[in-house]
């Protein structure tokens, strides 16, 4: 583990290098921001296998899945606002529907692309791709996590969703951590509240933890690496022993991972929980860490969530 | 087979469409009638490569539905082929049925996509001819478009996308009938001329009467003889309903299934015979 920062999406271009090196049939097609995707960097070095079809990301996806339809395992990029929400449709009918071995892969997702303000700031990705049958959610933490999603994903045969983000965050997993579909991972252990997130919400997760230790209070925290299939073992494992649970997600609470996990106790053990994320309102203008907190998605607030749902527990 | 044969087989399709489509109760007779001559060029003309016994084999070349809901002249060409039998085609739209209202790759094999959300095929098989590309396959991608899907932008992404990758193993066919579903394309927002839209884009174009079984082997001949660096994109003139008099130019037959009586008529029609009152 380094203390280096950097942003989910430089993993991007660079695995995809890897990947293609391993001999596996990796194409990526991207709409005019192989750049800020990185997808640029796999087609330096595999000039044949990167199709920039322009500004045109409804075609990006149909062409990624004919590409798919002849043998490759086809990753699209551009920012996810784009990359899923104007292209919901092709990738509902044609790539979910038909099962097709396409990655849905964009980058620049939820606040993070900070002060190009709402109209880019996708915060509804979660939702879209979680409700689409046949569609795997993955949202990577940190570089090495994205790495690991990004190649996971190429192992997975039909659709994979990686949501990558622009902001530089810490490293939470070592060098070369292989991470697996449909798993949680428990990155600190607790007995007083569940902390369950995902994305660049688990280094504000991490920060929370400490805070809350500084109080006594000992919280678990969770990286939902597999928004779906949700690891609802690890999930409940953690509930039965905690009894309440908090939830963070750089993304709206409805029908993200706060709503997969209400979703999940529901159904099976209702316990007090809060949803930390976009409470049903867009973004705006202003840099990353200014979101963060502007809109409660920060370390403090996830404690002060924290605190809140063991109170009702007690109550 | 020769053109008689050909148009022989045309027939059949047709009445399949029809038969079918009344069983059903509903469907798309109009798109689907106007498109038989070339499903049966396609299909059988020897225009493609292609294997009943083996739907997925390697040397095929490749056909998408882009204007979906024409299945039934699919499915019907499919049947006659072999792919699966004919007595399923009563099946169409039909609980359990492998023929959906639309087609699904996971139900029919020779069905090489899902498709039905109008705009989306050209640029599946302009991916799938990159694909073919890239491993340095010879064969050769057709699509089917509706003319008034060509009111989607999409389809003009791809076109500017393939003319740009030099997809000369892509074959686009608008059948041309002139109709959609509230009226004449002309009314409801018109393409102008399509042909001169896609040789903008930089595709060779080639314009035939797509009723005409001997027109469409000639110019699908010769689109897929062709190797010049560009897509190449068959505008086919169709009549909307073609071979069932009350259908023939009719908007309302666009997404109107017809009961038992109208579909006697229209087989009688196709085939020459009386109509048998009962």
């Amino acid at each position: 583990m380094s203390n280096e920062k950097k942003a989910t999406r430089a993993a991007y271009g660079a695995t995809l290098i890897e990947l293609a090196q391993a001999g596996l049939p990796v194409v990526a097609v991207d709409a005019d921001l192989t750049g800020s995707t990185t997808t640029k960097k796999f087609g330096d070095v595999y000039p044949d296998r990167l199709f920039n079809v322009g500004i045109a990301e409804q075609n990006m996806i149909d062409v990624a899945a004919g590409l798919s339809l002849t043998g490759n395992i086809a990753y699209t990029g551009s920012f996810a606002v784009f990359g899923t929400g104007r292209v919901y449709d092709q990738i509902r009918n044609t790539v979910c529907y038909s099962n097709l071995n396409v990655k849905i892969a964009p980058t620049h997702a939820g606040v993070s692309v900070g002060p190009d303000g709402g109209s880019h700031q996708m915060i509804e990705d979660i939702a879209l791709m979680r409700v689409l049958p046949n569609m795997k959610v993955l949202v990577p933490a940190d570089y090495e996590a994205a790495r690991a999603a990004l190649k996971v994903a190429a192992e997975t045969p039909g659709p994979v969703y990686i949501r990558m983000g622009r902001a530089s965050v810490p490293c939470v997993y070592e060098e070369g951590k292989e991470l697996e579909m449909g798993r949680a991972y428990v990155l600190r252990e607790g007995t007083d509240v569940t902390i369950v997130a995902c994305g660049v919400e688990i280094n504000e997760a991490l920060i929370a933890a400490d805070q809350l230790a500084e109080a006594g209070i000992s919280a678990e925290v969770i990286d939902a690496f597999c928004v779906k299939p949700l690891d609802e073992q690890t999930i409940l494992a953690s509930v039965a022993k905690t009894g309440c649970v908090v939830t963070a997600e750089e993304h709206s609470v409805i029908g993200g991972l706060g709503g997969a996990v209400a979703e999940l106790l529901a159904e099976t053990t209702p316990v007090p929980m809060y949803r930390i994320g976009m409470r049903d309102v867009f973004g705006t203008s202003g840099e990353f860490e200014e979101l963060m907190a502007a809109f409660k998605l920060d370390a403090a607030a996830i404690t002060e969530a924290a605190k809140s749902v063991i109170s009702r527990k007690n109550a | 087979m020769d053109l008689r044969e050909l148009e022989a087989k045309a027939l059949d399709l047709r009445v399949d469409i029809i038969t079918m489509l009344e069983q059903a109760k509903s469907g798309h007779p109009g798109g689907s009638l106007s498109a038989a001559d070339i499903m049966t060029a396609l299909y059988f003309g020897g225009i493609m490569n292609h294997d009943p016994n083996n739907p997925t084999k390697e040397d095929r070349d490749r056909f998408v539905l882009s204007k979906g809901h024409a299945a039934p002249a699919l499915y019907a060409a499919l049947a006659e082929a072999g792919y699966f039998p004919k007595e399923e085609l009563v099946t169409l739209r039909k609980l359990g049925s492998k023929l959906q209202g639309h087609p699904d790759c996971k139900k029919l094999a020779g069905v090489e996509v899902s498709t039905g959300s109008l705009g989306q095929g050209l640029s599946i098989a302009a991916g799938m001819a990159c694909g073919l590309k890239l491993k340095g396959a010879e064969q050769t991608v057709y699509t089917l478009l509706g003319d008034g899907e060509c009111q989607e932008g999409q389809v003009w992404e791809a076109a500017m996308f393939s003319a740009h990758r030099n997809l000369d193993n892509l074959v686009a066919i608008v059948d041309h009938n002139k109709l959609q579903i509230d009226g004449n394309i002309e009314d409801v927002c018109s393409p102008e001329d399509l042909g001169d839209k896609f040789r903008a884009f930089g595709w060779q174009v080639f314009v035939c009467d797509g009723n005409d079984m001997e027109a469409v082997m000639d110019t699908l001949t010769s689109a897929r003889g062709i190797h010049c660096g560009k897509p190449k994109a068959v505008i086919a003139e169709t009549t909307k309903g073609k071979g069932v008099s009350f259908m023939e130019g009719q908007a309302g037959w666009h997404g109107k299934a017809p009961n038992a009586e109208q579909s006697a008529q229209a087989v009688a029609e196709l085939t020459g015979k009386e109509v048998e009152h009962v």
